[in-house]
């Protein structure tokens, strides 16, 4: 290569442009269906009308008052149960493979059983997006608390610390950084799960926003509304990387 | 290990407990009127609806359809996937300019692609392997980068000093030293490649378990909806978890190899 490492993530932009340039003069050429993919300018165009019209912002802030309200409770509830594994071993050995089993399982299709059981609301919304982070924080917070190095463990048995203040003054602080994870995993499982039921059962924020434009057949919103919300989970996942190293730096 | 079967001896009672305990609610719930009469279907009602789902051949039709979509999901997805992740892997550059974005599209909720999916590929079945393409190509280009990047130097120079050609590389060397990796990917992009197949059956189509379970939905027929969502994610859960536990079994055994 002639360019230099450093200018590699430039490299990547000026691609992506050129690639959305060459579209613009592939549709207007004629060679891709407008009623397929619209001119990348008529989706620029559409943002601002997105914003104006459609309620963006208030959109945006039911998506991510879900996705907070079910991540936080996935991580009070899942640290909890991981702490109750850890404590006793005997339910460890149990039920880890269960949580291992819910981690693994695709809740999001059971939505139609939360919408009979839970009604067509942002309840429904909120615990299959608790269900779905819920697994993870449990089986991060074991990770982390079984992985506690015992050499630390020793020490505060040789200061007579009782198992109170030995689960606060070692085991807890030594298992942060894993915990950390968790409730980053909670929030991004949390995202994705309140954004495609919003989607899927036509309800709330800016899941529900791409659905309502795809069926009026509004394409140039529809794609400009898709990378409206791309773009905004890759500043949440942004967001939580620079939050977890923060929190890591200080604990 | 005689410690460990004594332990396993001990693991029995507390998983019967929680699952008669589990019932046990579900049972009281059904019976308690709390909620409208049929919406949580008591215990006997709900093994008579699995009991029918295995029993009807229309379950069997839509499951080969589920699977012939991501048969061809995973075809697509991990072919581009393994390609994508060889030059990310084997290009420090493309790895900068290109791999970020991976990353972070990777996890975003690959669902609300679905409208243009089916405008580009029609209401068909074809959609349905689009959107699992789509949602499995990321995790294993992803892992397959990283396992280019985790193969040993030394057996690259083995490679060299043998004059190997690219093929070569390839096939006697890459791939096979990246085994854990490979099958890692190809369990990440099982697991999401099903549920963007299962989730957009949901959303629109006439085949397939997500079909069969939104047209239970909204038939009403719960003891069938159920039946039919225990069974698929059931299913998707245990797949998922074994394919995982060989993945880790692999890998395991890579290390020993490497170690002996």
């Amino acid at each position: 290569m002639i360019l230099p490492p450093r200018a590699a993530p430039w490299f990547g932009v000026g691609c992506i442009l050129l690639a959305l340039v060459l579209l613009q003069g592939a549709i207007e050429a004629g060679w891709v269906d407008v009623y397929i993919v619209p001119l990348p300018s008529d989706m620029l165009a559409a943002l601002p009308r997105l914003v104006a019209d459609e309620n963006v912002v208030g959109r945006f802030a039911i998506t991510f008052g879900e996705t907070l309200a079910s991540g936080l409770l996935a991580l009070v509830v899942g640290v909890a149960l991981g702490m109750a594994l850890q404590h006793w071993p005997r339910l460890l050995l149990a039920f880890e493979s269960w949580f291992a089993l819910l981690a693994a399982a695709p809740l999001a299709m059971a939505y139609p059983l939360f919408l009979v059981l839970f009604g067509r609301g942002p309840l429904t919304i909120i615990v299959i997006a608790f269900a779905s982070a819920l697994a993870p924080v449990v089986l991060k917070t074991v990770e982390g608390l079984s992985t506690v190095r015992p050499v630390l463990m020793d020490v505060g048995r040789s200061l007579r610390l009782s198992r109170g203040q030995a689960f606060r003054m070692i085991l807890l602080p030594a298992a942060l950084p894993q915990i950390f994870v968790g409730l980053r995993l909670a929030l991004v499982f949390a995202l994705i799960n309140v954004v495609g039921v919003e989607f899927l059962i036509n309800l709330g924020g800016l899941g529900q926003l791409i659905n309502e434009l795809a069926e009026r057949f509004d394409l140039p919103g529809t794609w400009a509304a898709i990378g409206l919300v791309v773009g905004v989970s890759i500043c949440f996942f942004l967001l939580l990387e620079g939050g977890e190293r923060w929190l890591r730096s200080r604990g | 290990m005689v410690a460990f079967a004594r332990l396993r001896q001990g693991v029995l009672l507390p998983r019967l407990v929680a699952g008669v305990v589990l019932l046990a609610c579900w049972q009281g719930l059904a019976m308690s009127g709390l909620l409208f009469r049929d919406v949580i279907p008591t215990v006997p009602a709900l093994a008579a609806g699995l009991v029918r789902v295995f029993a009807s051949p229309d379950f069997y039709a839509n499951l080969a359809v589920t699977s012939a979509e991501l048969a061809a999901a995973l075809v697509a997805g991990g072919v581009a996937g393994l390609v994508v992740g060889l030059g990310l892997g084997a290009s420090p550059f493309a790895s900068g300019a290109f791999e970020p974005w991976l990353n972070y599209l990777g996890p975003t909720p690959k669902i609300i692609l679905f409208p243009l999916l089916i405008l580009m590929f029609g209401v068909g079945l074809e959609s349905k392997m689009a959107m699992g393409a789509v949602s499995c190509f990321f995790p294993i280009a992803i892992s397959v980068a990283a396992g280019v990047r985790g193969v040993d130097a030394v057996l690259l120079r083995v490679g060299r000093s043998f004059r190997a050609r690219w093929d070569q590389m390839l096939v006697k060397i890459y791939l096979p030293a990246m085994v854990a990796p490979l099958l890692n990917g190809a369990r990440l992009g099982f697991g999401v490649a099903l549920i963007g197949v299962l989730l957009a059956e949901t959303k629109l189509a006439k085949q397939g378990l997500g079909f069969m379970v939104m047209d239970a939905y909204q038939r009403f027929d719960m003891p069938r909806m159920y039946g039919l969502l225990m069974v698929s994610v059931g299913l998707a859960a245990g797949l998922n978890l074994l394919l995982e536990r060989l993945a880790g079994r692999a890998g395991l055994r890579n290390i020993r190899r490497e170690r002996s």
